[in-house]
């Protein structure tokens, strides 16, 4: 039951940054953050402050996922706090640069949203991505741009896992907020993927323009997917891969997995089945770049979140 | 048309990693070589992870296309310590699967790729004279995988100069990177029937001729891109997205600029696209091909063991 009084205050979030090539072979974020430095009129918001910007641009150059080191992992407090040495890793250092930019990470100076574009091998259609259950301003954005995307379905992936939660490249603003489409191509750019992630910041951006108006939020509930555990591929001694997800697994992300589902095939045929003893969403399934990072796919379980009514604060 | 006779197939070579992330390829290679020959095999195999270096990066070519490396010129060039890695590994492999007076000449190669276009199973051939190719495309149709057959008439790669015949084994789509176990198999059970064809072939089996679709390069088409910064400025667009092999007619839309603008198949002639969106094209400047169909009759083959290489 929410009262008058369980609304919550928030301060305005008048500085909103947007990273693409965070991962320089997604080619959605790139090529949408570069058509809007070239022209910005399509995110101009009233009152709002927007910055389209190129996270890893040697990465993009070299149409790689990264250099030295996945950035997407780097904004960790001993990397942001190195001192400034020769031979830093080259992510390192732009996490340093990223942080001052938009940071510091932690402080009231930060950026009060930072929206990360990504896209995935694995078939997980339009999906937001956040890092905290309480954050109620990303709670009711998400349910905001779930209800104006529909009938088209947008995921929220939760990754609150104390092990398997990384330092993010948003990870810098006070708001972080993931935007993962797929399937798509490392390299590759695909129509469908594109207008997808556009339409999806089109109606954050405009929830933003909203809030920051004075329009007040209900109180709402938000599904989501709470991830759970990392499944690696079954491995040889030499750390090669000796199977490949199951066909029956394959681009069923979001779909239940049972006890005794297939879950991989060997190249010699046998079939590995899922043992787990509850029923679980998997995502991330089949990720190219997740290879390196034994992984699979991911298993989550559903939740559904609950959001008081928001509004800004008066100052 | 006449029956033909041709020598006995006695070697054979599959290559895999070619590009050291197209992984359907690089697995199967890998699964093939763990199996040790006993000598009773009739088919002598050649197995080969082509570029290694790249698939143990998991990256096309590690300093340039190994798969553009196989020209008169590349092959013929000196090469020295500092040279790129594809252009030394171009002469290695030419001299493992090439030169007709060794021992180690093979009669047919097998080079296998993916792409990220949606091409289903094709066979890449050089030569609309290649019979065996086409023969072995008529024998795939047997396959279970409902994937389309066609060959391309494309300009030669993997070509040692001396090899009788060969072709590349294309499946997709797939991402580049990543396996996915149906086209794994597909891939399997593509390289196991041609095995089988050519078993057969040598143990005196006549394959009757008959008809096979070809489809022949035309023509590549670019992204449009922004005079000065050459930037694209456009997607393929969503109704030509995965419609390899599907007739484009003048005035199909092709490209869906960013502005929201549809641009359409200007050509006077209905084509049929194919490689459409494929990832490692971004940087050669082909957004898709097109080509022509024709149907090419093929006569009936058979061996004869006397017949000199």
């Amino acid at each position: 039951m929410s009262s008058r009084t369980n609304i919550s205050c928030l301060q305005e979030a008048k500085r909103v940054a947007i990273f693409g090539g965070t991962h320089g072979n997604e080619m959605s974020g790139i090529t949408l953050v570069n058509m809007w430095i070239q022209n910005s009129a399509e995110i101009e918001r009233n009152g709002l402050v927007i910055k389209p910007f190129i996270s890893n641009p040697r990465a993009v150059e070299k149409c790689t996922r990264y250099i030295d080191t996945d950035l997407n992992r780097a904004f960790t407090p001993e990397n942001l706090s190195a001192p400034d040495v020769e031979g830093l890793p080259y992510e390192v250092q732009r996490a340093k640069e990223m942080n001052r930019m938009f940071g510091p990470k932690g402080s009231s100076d930060a950026y009060d949203a930072i929206f990360d574009l990504h896209n995935t091998t694995s078939n997980m259609g339009s999906t937001l991505i956040l890092e905290s259950s309480t954050d109620l301003f990303n709670l009711q954005m998400v349910h905001y741009i779930k209800k104006a995307m529909a009938p088209h379905t947008c995921s929220v992936l939760l990754n609150e896992h104390p092990q398997l939660k990384y330092s993010t490249t948003r990870s810098v603003a006070k708001h972080p907020i993931g935007l993962e489409v797929g399937p798509q191509p490392q390299g590759v750019l695909r129509s469908n993927v594109f207008e997808s992630m556009r339409t999806i910041l089109k109606h954050a951006l405009d929830f933003i323009e909203l809030f920051n108006s004075g329009v007040e939020f209900p109180p709402c509930t938000v599904d989501v997917f709470r991830v759970q555990e990392r499944m690696d591929y079954p491995r040889d001694t030499n750390g090669n891969i000796t199977a490949m997800v199951h066909p029956h697994l394959q681009d069923c992300d979001w779909e239940p997995l049972n006890r005794g589902d297939p879950m991989f095939l060997t190249f010699d045929g046998r079939t590995v089945l899922y043992e787990g003893a509850n029923t679980v969403y998997p995502t991330f399934i089949n990720e190219a770049a997740y290879y390196e990072k034994q992984q699979a796919f991911m298993t989550t379980c559903r939740e559904i979140l609950a959001a008081n009514a928001i509004r800004k604060a008066c100052k | 048309m006449k029956a033909v006779a041709m020598p006995t197939v006695s070697r054979v070579a599959v290559c895999g990693g070619t590009h050291g992330n197209e992984l359907a390829g690089i697995y199967l290679v890998r699964e093939m070589l763990k199996k040790r020959a006993d000598g009773t095999e009739p088919v002598s195999v050649v197995t080969v992870m082509s570029n290694s270096r790249a698939a143990q990066l998991c990256v096309r070519y590690v300093e340039t296309d190994l798969n553009r490396c196989f020209t008169r010129a590349a092959l013929s060039a000196p090469v020295s310590e500092t040279s790129p890695y594809e252009m030394i590994r171009s002469q290695e492999l030419n001299a493992l699967l090439g030169p007709k007076a060794s021992a180690q000449a093979v009669d047919l190669l097998c080079d296998l790729h993916n792409t990220t276009a949606n091409t289903g199973l094709c066979l890449i051939t050089y030569s609309d004279h290649d019979w065996i190719c086409l023969h072995i495309c008529k024998h795939l149709k047997h396959m279970q995988f409902p994937y389309m057959l066609d060959i391309c008439y494309a300009k030669a790669y993997l070509c040692p100069t001396s090899i009788l015949f060969l072709s590349a084994m294309e499946i997709g789509p797939q991402p580049h990177g990543v396996v996915r176990s149906a086209i794994f198999s597909a891939m399997q059970e593509g390289v196991q029937l041609m095995m089988d064809w050519i078993c057969q072939f040598n143990s005196g089996m006549l394959f009757e001729g008959g008809w096979v679709d070809v489809y022949t390069m035309v023509k590549n088409i670019d992204y449009p891109r922004d005079s000065e910064t050459h930037v694209i400025t456009a997607a393929v667009h969503p109704d030509l997205q995965d419609r390899d092999f599907c007739l484009l007619h003048p005035g199909d839309p092709m490209f869906l600029c960013f502005s929201g603008e549809t641009l359409r198949y200007r050509g006077k002639e209905a084509l049929y696209p194919f490689f459409i969106n494929e990832g490692a094209y971004y940087e050669k400047g082909v957004a898709l091909s097109l080509a022509r169909k024709r149907r090419v009759q093929i006569p009936s083959w058979f061996v004869n063991v006397d017949e000199p290489k």
